[in-house]
């Protein structure tokens, strides 16, 4: 069936994931360092368990993705939107541009970046109105957690501002 | 401490000004947050833990059981007027309901599904306060061996029982073990899973891990897909339901909630169990005038029935939760970290420790419930017109919070690396079948059984036949296996009988 095999790709790739998951696991097990003081279940008794039972799980996904994988029973699957990757490129575009801008430029006008290619993202093109909405959301978003959660932010150029000076 | 006599103590707490106040706010973020799709309680509770740094524990766990229970009201107004269903509880109400919204009939929909939740509602708190004394009662003759076993049995019915297959289900929970081993072991101080970064020895944040999956994953998983359109929105129109209505909705209200509340209770964790064991057992019992109504113009007893049982559902996961600190569902889980930063250890000491914490918040449920039904029936319009946010700016706004939240931790643009790459995982599981719940339950229940284990072979002297010579602990343990095996074994012989 070389429809099948076509689907069943993926399915293997997820499962070699786990398995590799597995393997990272066990390999932060073997270099945690023995316990000076005694315990009746040392540091590495369950990261050692749980290492092992993903290495089965990956295993045994292994074997379903060869046989026929899964991902064919999945209904949603079935009559899904191919991938869009102009959609998924401009929203992994926002989240880097955020990481890149928040330390040096402060969280306003990181989100706002952010805001914006995410919203092209999915297909909002007015890029003016975008923006100024970009910044009353990330402004009262900045405002709402600083001041009413009490959550501590640094404070940008922008933030600066309009909040004052943090210290 | 009695039902009676802890709610008389509770609302006489639940009723001043402030913890009503509480009540109000919970109850309207949660339908706000529960009809937008995208978001639902988890992640917004998640978002809103750093209040519990500046706001009493009672005023914060008001807000949040406000929240959750305002959520389960909200997913079925998008359920009815999108035909979208927001949370897994809703679905089956997006098959009946939609249907009638797309008739004409939205109106004694939604109105059947408000004053459904109501009733479920209040007959699951009912139970939470009658239910939580006597469960708490058998709870106190646990020993840490009986508690371990029951979190190994709420881990295999939490990820293999419900949902496609064990095998994805049990590596999302691994997943989550894994999270939560990550940082310092605070029995002998040796790091774990750290890979050689120091910001990773204090664990993994659970806000961090909840905000990557329900709102980073999601949102680039929606984006995978996306196609472009505008999105259709049912009108409301007239809420009234006409007396025939009134009638054929009572006894699926009341079925329904008989049906969702044990199932919530249970350690099963899911509302879709119990929401489509009513929608079937209303497509039996309908009389047979109505019959052709079901998957054609819309039956109002398949939105009633189902909605009453999500609600039940929802009441019943409480139960667990306040008397043996286990959580069933990932809004559970968070809650549970929040008890945690209060340093509040949910179990059946809450009862006694905590009686005016654990009462002023069973009678703030009720009252959360009557604010609801309020909410929810005359200012329907309001929140049909929260469903018209275009979708490029919702979600660019749901990112800007589930940035400010994470980076608000601890103000390093490693957690924002985390949180992104935790987020594509996220994504990936979500095209795979990994359910996601049980990554925040694992991650949250797994440091605490690990202990309990501890506990119990530190009593043992290092005998790990304890778990199976106590008769209660091989109870559980047996329950657990055939949880596990036994639908499979069951599938298995029907596939030989056929």
């Amino acid at each position: 069936m070389p429809h099948g095999t076509a689907r069943r790709g993926p399915d293997l790739a997820a499962a070699l994931f786990v398995l590799a998951v597995g393997l990272l696991a066990a390999w932060q097990t073997a270099i945690i360092p023995p316990s000076p003081i005694y315990a009746q279940v040392g540091p590495k008794f369950v990261p050692a368990l749980i290492a092992a039972v993903l290495l089965v799980l990956g295993a045994g996904l292994t074997i379903v993705a060869l046989r026929r994988g899964w991902s064919q029973d999945i209904e949603e699957l079935q009559d899904a939107a191919p991938l869009n990757l102009r959609a998924l490129g401009l929203l992994l575009a926002g989240l880097l541009a955020n990481l890149v801008l928040i330390e040096p430029l402060g969280f306003t006008i990181a989100a706002s970046a952010q805001f914006v290619l995410v919203a092209a993202a999915f297909g909002s093109r007015a890029i003016l109105r975008n923006l100024v909405i970009a910044f009353i959301v990330s402004l009262s978003a900045y405002g709402l957690f600083v001041k009413g959660l009490g959550v501590n932010i640094g404070a940008g150029v922008v933030e600066s501002l309009i909040f004052g000076a943090p210290f | 401490m009695g039902a009676i006599e802890g709610l008389t103590l509770g609302f006489g707490h639940a009723l001043t000004l402030s913890n009503l106040g509480w009540a109000l706010l919970g109850c309207f973020l949660g339908t706000a947050i529960g009809v937008l799709p995208g978001i639902g309680p988890a992640l917004t509770i998640a978002l809103l833990l750093p209040i519990t740094f500046s706001v009493s524990a009672t005023g914060a766990f008001i807000l949040f059981c406000g929240i959750f229970y305002g959520a389960m009201y909200g997913g079925s107004t998008t359920s009815i007027l999108l035909n979208t269903p927001g949370e897994s509880g809703s679905i089956i109400t997006a098959l009946e309901g939609a249907k009638m919204a797309k008739n004409g009939r939205a109106g004694p929909a939604l109105a059947t599904s408000a004053i459904g939740s109501f009733i479920a509602g209040t007959v699951g708190t009912i139970g939470i306060a009658f239910l939580g004394p006597i469960v708490v009662e058998l709870a106190l003759k646990l020993g840490p061996a009986e508690y371990f076993m029951l979190m190994v049995l709420c881990f295999v019915t939490v990820s293999a029982v419900l949902g496609g297959s064990a095998l994805r289900g049990l590596t999302s929970l691994g997943f989550g073990l894994l999270l939560g081993l990550v940082g310092v072991d605070l029995q002998t101080g040796q790091p774990r899973l750290t890979f050689g970064v120091p910001e990773l020895l204090d664990g993994v944040n659970v806000v961090l891990v909840a905000v990557a999956l329900f709102a980073v994953g999601e949102t680039l998983y929606l984006a995978w897909r996306y196609i472009e359109g505008p999105v259709e929105v049912r009108e409301v129109g007239r809420i009234m339901m006409s007396k025939s209505d009134w009638k054929r909705s009572f006894w699926p209200w009341i079925r329904g909630a008989g049906v969702g509340f044990p199932f919530g209770v249970m350690p099963t964790g899911g509302s879709e169990m119990p929401t489509m064991l009513s929608y079937y057992m209303e497509r039996k019992m309908v009389k047979p005038e109505f019959a052709r109504e079901f998957g054609t113009t819309g039956a109002i007893e398949g939105v009633a029935g189902p909605e009453a049982a999500n609600n039940a559902a929802a009441a019943g996961v409480l139960v667990p939760m306040l008397t043996l600190g286990l959580p069933t569902s990932a809004t559970a889980a968070i809650m549970l970290s929040a008890f945690q930063s209060y340093g509040i250890q949910p179990g059946p000491m809450l009862f006694t420790s905590q009686a005016d914490l654990v009462w002023t918040l069973i009678a703030s449920l009720f009252i959360a419930n009557v604010m609801l039904v309020v909410l929810n029936l005359p200012l329907v319009g309001l929140w049909a017109r929260i469903l018209k946010i275009p979708q490029p700016q919702l979600y660019a706004g749901i990112l800007v919070f589930a940035t400010i939240g994470t980076y608000g931790i601890s103000n390093s643009v490693i957690d924002l690396v985390l949180l992104y790459g935790i987020g594509i995982i996220a994504m990936f599981m979500r095209r795979f079948d990994f359910p996601v719940a049980p990554v925040i339950i694992g991650m949250i229940l797994g440091p605490m059984a690990e202990q309990a284990m501890r506990q119990a072979l530190t009593i043992s002297q290092g005998d790990w036949t304890v778990f199976v010579t106590r008769p209660i602990s091989l109870v559980i343990l047996l329950i657990a296996v055939t949880a596990l095996i036994g639908p499979r074994l069951y599938a298995a012989w029907l596939r030989r009988l056929a």
